[in-house]
């Protein structure tokens, strides 16, 4: 059983995310977290000693604080957790700042659930 | 004394016969530098009408991008949902096929058909509409490719290929032949490749829809064979390259919208009227220039003139 994090200002995306992964989370493979902004995040991931959560998936574009900039946050403060970013815009210096900054994968939107789901699996599977 | 005040006499007619001349001569040189001059100011007068139109234009284009930005994500949720939500049906279907068949069974698989098909506009029109607001934001964040010496004949011979065979692969190909006649001496111009190639694939794709209009119109028995002309040429250190083709041409009362956006005779799902706009930009951001010319039924001829660079290949 591994626990994702995923991060964007649209609420709608849990419901998305939910509905996606519904098969993997009923038979108790997967746990899906959700937070609406970078601040949310940290704390969520702060508040678990170890954090449970392994694999985060941040939106970029966001109020407050950017998903590059929570990606930074997290690397210094739980090296250990994978982040990817999901953007709207897949131009080349914002994948270039998140690989950059350690960004494991870089998914644009509209986000192709295949390949989202194939990365999910991968880590399932270890 | 006499013969000194004759003299006086004929120098002052040879004076006032020259002065006379002069005059005619001043007066011509007038007349001819006033129609110069009007014709100066017509021409500014032109350009100024037409700058005030691009910016008109450019503005449009900044807010039309920004609408397209906050439009995106949505439009991602009404696609996203709906493929999900057809998912789902396919997978009730199964398990209901799996329950003893009776009429109310029918009846509740009828409408899931129903469903499925309205989701399927759903997601039909979703994609059209992320189609539009695509094209946008690709040309809004455009212009910071790298200009570079091309050759152009090269250029054209990819893109019209690849506008072809997009059109051959589409829904309603039709036979085109093509005319080349490409100038093999013309100088290199300086263009960003990425950019001028969606003007020749925009300038193809639209000929190819004015053949198709052509041909649909005519008897079946009518000899008609759509045909595209690609011709280059270099005068006066400018590079000119000319699209011609033989189709339903532009009436004369639109032919001075088809550089509005969104302006579009072609069917809903046809054209997002933003093909012709991008055309325009693109020649204005490479400091060159667009004319169009056409006749109904007989042809249409886009002509997009650069700079040529001085050193030949």
């Amino acid at each position: 059983m591994i626990k994702i994090l995923i991060v964007d200002d649209e609420r709608d995306v849990e419901l998305l995310f939910r509905q996606k992964f519904r098969k993997e989370v009923r038979s108790g493979k997967l746990e899906l977290a959700f937070a609406f902004s970078g601040a949310e995040a940290l704390q969520l991931l702060g508040s678990e000693h170890p954090p449970e959560v392994v694999y985060v998936f941040s939106d970029i574009n966001m109020p407050g604080m950017t998903g590059l900039e929570l990606l930074g946050k997290i690397k210094s403060q739980f090296p250990k957790i994978n982040v990817s970013m999901i953007s709207a815009y897949g131009d080349d210096e914002n994948y270039k700042k998140a690989m950059d900054s350690g960004a494991k994968e870089f998914f644009t939107k509209p986000i192709d659930f295949e390949s989202l789901r194939n990365e999910i699996n991968q880590l399932l599977e270890h | 004394m006499k013969s000194n005040s004759e003299k006086d006499q004929t120098t002052k007619s040879i004076a006032s016969e020259y002065l006379k001349q002069q005059n005619e001569t001043l007066a011509k040189q007038v007349t001819l530098r006033t129609i110069e001059l009007e014709k100066a100011l017509k021409d500014l007068q032109e350009i100024q009408s037409h700058l005030l139109l691009s910016e008109k234009m450019a503005s449009l284009g900044k807010l039309a991008a920004g609408i397209a930005h906050e439009i995106k994500n949505p439009i991602n949720f009404i696609n996203n949902f709906s493929e999900l939500s057809l998912e789902y049906l396919e997978e009730i279907k199964e398990l209901l096929n799996k329950l003893d068949q009776n009429e109310i069974l029918e009846e509740v698989l009828e409408l899931i058909e129903d469903i499925k098909s309205n989701l399927e506009k759903t997601h039909l029109h979703g994609t059209r509409a992320d189609g539009i607001v695509k094209s946008m934001l690709m040309h809004s964040r455009g212009g910071k490719g790298k200009f570079e010496q091309v050759d152009l004949n090269g250029l054209l011979q990819e893109y019209v290929n690849l506008a072809f065979h997009g059109m051959r692969a589409s829904k309603h190909p039709i036979n085109v032949s093509f005319d080349w006649q490409l100038d093999p001496e013309i100088s290199l111009v300086s263009l960003v490749s990425e950019d001028f190639s969606r003007i020749i694939v925009n300038l193809c794709t639209n000929s190819f829809d004015a053949m198709r209009t052509k041909l649909e119109s005519l008897d079946p028995t009518d000899e008609y064979q759509p045909t595209l002309s690609i011709r280059t040429y270099e005068k006066k250190s400018k590079v000119t390259v000319e699209f011609e083709d033989n189709g339903s041409g532009i009436p004369k009362d639109i032919l001075g919208k088809i550089l509005e956006p969104f302006f579009t005779t072609k069917k809903a799902k046809e054209g997002t009227g933003l093909g012709l706009p991008i055309v325009q930009d693109i020649v204005t951001a490479h400091k060159g220039s667009l004319a169009i010319v056409s006749e109904v039924n007989v042809y249409t001829k886009f002509t997009i003139s650069l700079s040529a660079i001085n050193l030949k290949k």
